[in-house]
């Protein structure tokens, strides 16, 4: 019996404990999130492309609107969308299948991390709905947080829930990496996405916590009376700065690992090549583990923090440039006397090629304590983290449907509606940031509806940037509509059409059915998902 | 080996060299002019890294295009010490880069922390959503960004400006893009910041760490005029009744 033959019952996927479907439903959760955000990314923008009120009531109130439409896309697209869609629906889908398990180590467990993420998701769209709407970022910064009318409760209660959710995650696929491989199956043997998402989530269950800490002070400093926040009673603003940078700058990582690693997996496989110096690039991986912790204060470059401790984070910041740099030269060095071939997976992984390039480049300045001192809160950081984190992740999520799709859906991507969401998508993203990057330099502030304080030329490339998000709403429309008309209308797959030598292609059925393996998995030392030329 | 050791020794005597020259006596300091300095160079160390890469990654994603049917690639399967290289290498090459440029943003950072000794000190206060800006003879001033009225914050050109900050509600930032600076403000905490006027005319400071509803209108007219017409406004404005 596979999952694709027993018909729909939507009682099977409520009650279901099977990793591959809870990672379909992590799948549609994140999609759901990604959708609502980019609708406020368009508002935002459209915004943006005069100054002065274009969308919102008028410039004495408009803020009440703009600003939530700004918490709502960074809380909906970071924690609804890139950690779910990369630590749930792709960890959930391949972990078992990749290391030759027939599920994850606790089961039901899992399923409670599925719908405590959609608890999460449904706390977080009450936004729309209450009238006191948040409208204090997705940081949440004491003291506005506490003193804004916006509903901090609502904030609080979303991080909570996706927060337990992941640590129940990290927990669940660190015992299942860790004692759940396919007998015979040593570490320099696994999936770069393994060691991705195995060093992600080590991150993830260290470091959420902390953030979960950080807003429950929040919460009783607000509706408490408490004054952990509170200068004027002992208590300090920075606090909650420090706490949540020590989480959220590393939570980058749990993005941008598990991205790499499916990256890997694309460029191994459709190029029919080994990953070059296999090892350095793991020890990357679990570099980025050891520095996560130590840099978070680039985020609190000019926040008024000691002295020594921007100068000494600078030096650890820069430093993430020796993992990243051996991760990437690993990345690209994947390619070095392949045998490559162009398709959709391989359209986005070359794309990654250049993303990484230009958001890893422009961190670097912003890793300079004196640069950031200009450039920090400026476009030109909302550019930069839009290119690392937004759209090298985003893809790397979209990249991870499409290569994977047969497997999961059992039919194969219609190639040229794909391509075409592709290049609009591609496209759609350079015409939106680098207008972006450029007024960044010259000044453009964060978080800004109007500008008229600045040079009327800014006005230009904020409607360039507009029309380039417009662009990129036709592409997601486009790449996400031909995955739901695949699905149903796709070419039959076989099961391995990349020819590929991992796991989840060559011992499973397409699609996979329950228990995963038709036989117990087990690997001899030659095997690794990449010996394509012994 | 032996040439990584000699090449590291040579990076060390090159970083020596590079922080002597750090803070050279004599020249009037101009943090905006070293920033824009600065960030050429690091333009170019970006551009060079990335054309590197972005070529290499181009070149042999064309180059190695399968031309037939089950073809498999031929990556080179690296022996110990080849692999060792491949990451002590270019691990080697990344943190002098890092190196490198933190010991340049090192010698800019410190033209930004250290003020002149003769400094003119302004008080800045910041308030959802106004600034305003105390001199020592307590003169204080304000600008309406609706009204496009009130001095802001004056300043007289070719001396040193310090702004010890301080916010009465949320975090604020005091952003003065022309520049190149900006610092926040919080309850509970005095920042600051300095900067070099160096010429007469209007710029401009606006706040930039997110403080509310009226974020984007919490700017402020920043004038720079010539001393003699610094010092007369001031004594105007104490005359006017301000600051009593
Ligand atoms: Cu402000």
């Amino acid at each position: 019996m596979s999952t694709a033959s027993s018909g729909f019952k939507l009682s099977e996927w409520i009650f279901t404990t099977d990793h591959k479907r809870i990672g379909i439903l992590y799948l549609i959760g994140s999609i759901a999130a990604f959708a609502l955000a980019g609708i406020m990314a368009l508002l935002i923008r459209i915004e943006q492309s005069s100054p002065g009120a274009t969308i919102v009531s008028d410039v004495y109130t408009g803020g009440e609107q703009y600003n939530v439409w700004l918490y709502f896309h960074g809380a909906a697209m970071i924690l609804g969308f890139l950690i779910p869609g990369l630590t749930g629906f792709a960890a959930n889908y391949l972990i078992p299948l990749m290391i030759g398990a027939k599920d994850v180590a606790f089961p039901r467990i899992n399923a409670l991390s599925v719908w405590l993420f959609w608890a999460g998701i449904v706390v977080a769209l009450l936004t729309f709905v209450v009238p006191d709407k948040p409208d204090f970022m997705w940081t949440g910064y004491p003291p506005y947080s506490i003193k804004s009318g916006g509903n901090l409760a609502l904030y609080v209660f979303t991080v909570h829930l996706i927060g337990f959710s992941s640590i129940l995650a990290s927990v669940n696929f660190l015992v299942t990496i860790i004692y759940m491989r396919a007998p015979g199956m040593g570490w320099m043997q696994l999936n770069m996405f393994i060691w991705g998402s195995f060093t992600a989530l080590i991150i993830q269950l260290v470091f959420v916590p902390v953030l979960a800490a950080a807003v429950t002070l929040l919460l009783f400093d607000r509706y408490l009376g408490t004054h952990f926040y509170d200068p004027s009673n002992g208590g300090d603003v920075l606090l909650y700065q420090n706490l949540f940078w020590f989480y959220s700058h590393p939570a980058v990582y749990v993005i941008f690992l598990p991205a790499m690693g499916i990256f890997y997996e694309i460029y191994a496989t459709m190029a029919k090549n080994r990953i070059f110096n296999y090892k350095a690039a793991v020890y990357g991986m679990i570099g980025i583990v050891v520095v996560a912790g130590e840099v978070w204060v680039h985020h609190l470059y000019y926040s008024g923090m000691p002295d020594w401790i921007r100068i000494g984070q600078m030096v650890t910041t820069l430093l993430i440039s020796v993992p990243v740099g051996l991760m990437t030269i690993s990345m690209f060095g994947t390619l070095y006397k392949g045998a490559i071939t162009f398709n959709i997976p391989m359209y986005y992984g070359v794309a990654a090629l250049y993303l990484l390039l230009i958001g890893g480049l422009t961190g670097i300045p912003l890793a300079m304590t004196v640069m950031a001192v200009h450039l920090g809160e400026t476009s030109f950081t909302h550019a930069h983290f839009h290119f690392i984190m937004g759209i090298f992740a985003t893809f790397s999520v979209f990249a991870a449907v499409d290569f994977w799709f047969p497997k999961i859906s059992g039919r194969m991507l219609h190639v040229g509606r794909a391509k075409v969401g592709f290049w609009l998508n591609f496209i759609g993203v350079n015409v939106t940031f680098w207008p972006l990057f450029i007024i960044g330099v010259d000044g453009m502030p964060r978080r800004y509806w109007d500008y008229s304080q600045f040079p009327a030329y800014f006005a230009d490339y904020h409607k360039v940037a507009t029309i380039g998000a417009f662009i990129v709403a036709v592409g997601m429309i486009i790449t996400v509509s031909n995955w739901l008309f695949s699905a149903i209308s796709g070419e039959k797959a076989g099961n391995n059409p990349w020819g590929s030598k991992s796991l989840e292609w060559t011992h499973t059925e397409t699609p996979p059915g329950p228990g995963n393996f038709p036989k117990d998995v087990v690997v001899d030392a030659e095997w690794t998902p990449y010996n394509y030329s012994r | 080996m032996k040439r990584v050791v000699s090449a590291m020794a040579m990076l060390g005597l090159g970083l020596t060299a590079l922080l002597a020259q750090a803070g050279a006596p004599g020249a009037v300091p101009d943090p905006a002019a070293s920033w824009n300095h600065l960030w050429r160079d690091v333009l170019i160390d970006l551009f060079i890294i990335g054309a590197v890469f972005l070529a290499a990654g181009l070149y042999w994603v064309f180059k190695y295009r399968a031309t037939r049917e089950g073809q498999v690639g031929e990556g080179p399967k690296l022996s110990k010490m080849a692999a060792i290289s491949f990451a002590a290498v270019p691990a080697f090459l990344f943190m002098a880069d890092d190196f490198y440029l933190a010991a340049k943003g090192w010698t800019v950072w410190n033209e930004y922390r250290n003020v002149p000794r003769n400094a003119l000190e302004v008080k800045v206060t910041g308030s959802m959503w106004t600034w305003s800006f105390e001199y020592e003879n307590g003169v204080t001033t304000i600008f309406d960004p609706d009204s496009k009225t009130g001095d802001g914050l004056v300043v007289p050109v070719g001396k040193p400006v310090v702004l010890r900050m301080n916010s009465v509600d949320v975090v604020h930032s005091f952003f003065l893009p022309e520049h190149r600076v900006k610092e926040d403000l919080m309850p509970g905490r005095v920042t600051y910041l300095w900067f070099q006027p160096k010429a007469v005319g209007e710029t401009i400071a606006t706040c930039s760490e997110y403080c509310g509803n009226r974020h984007s209108f919490m700017w402020t007219k920043v004038k720079a005029v010539p001393q003699a017409e610094f010092d007369q406004w001031l004594a105007n404005m104490k005359k006017g009744g301000q600051g009593a």
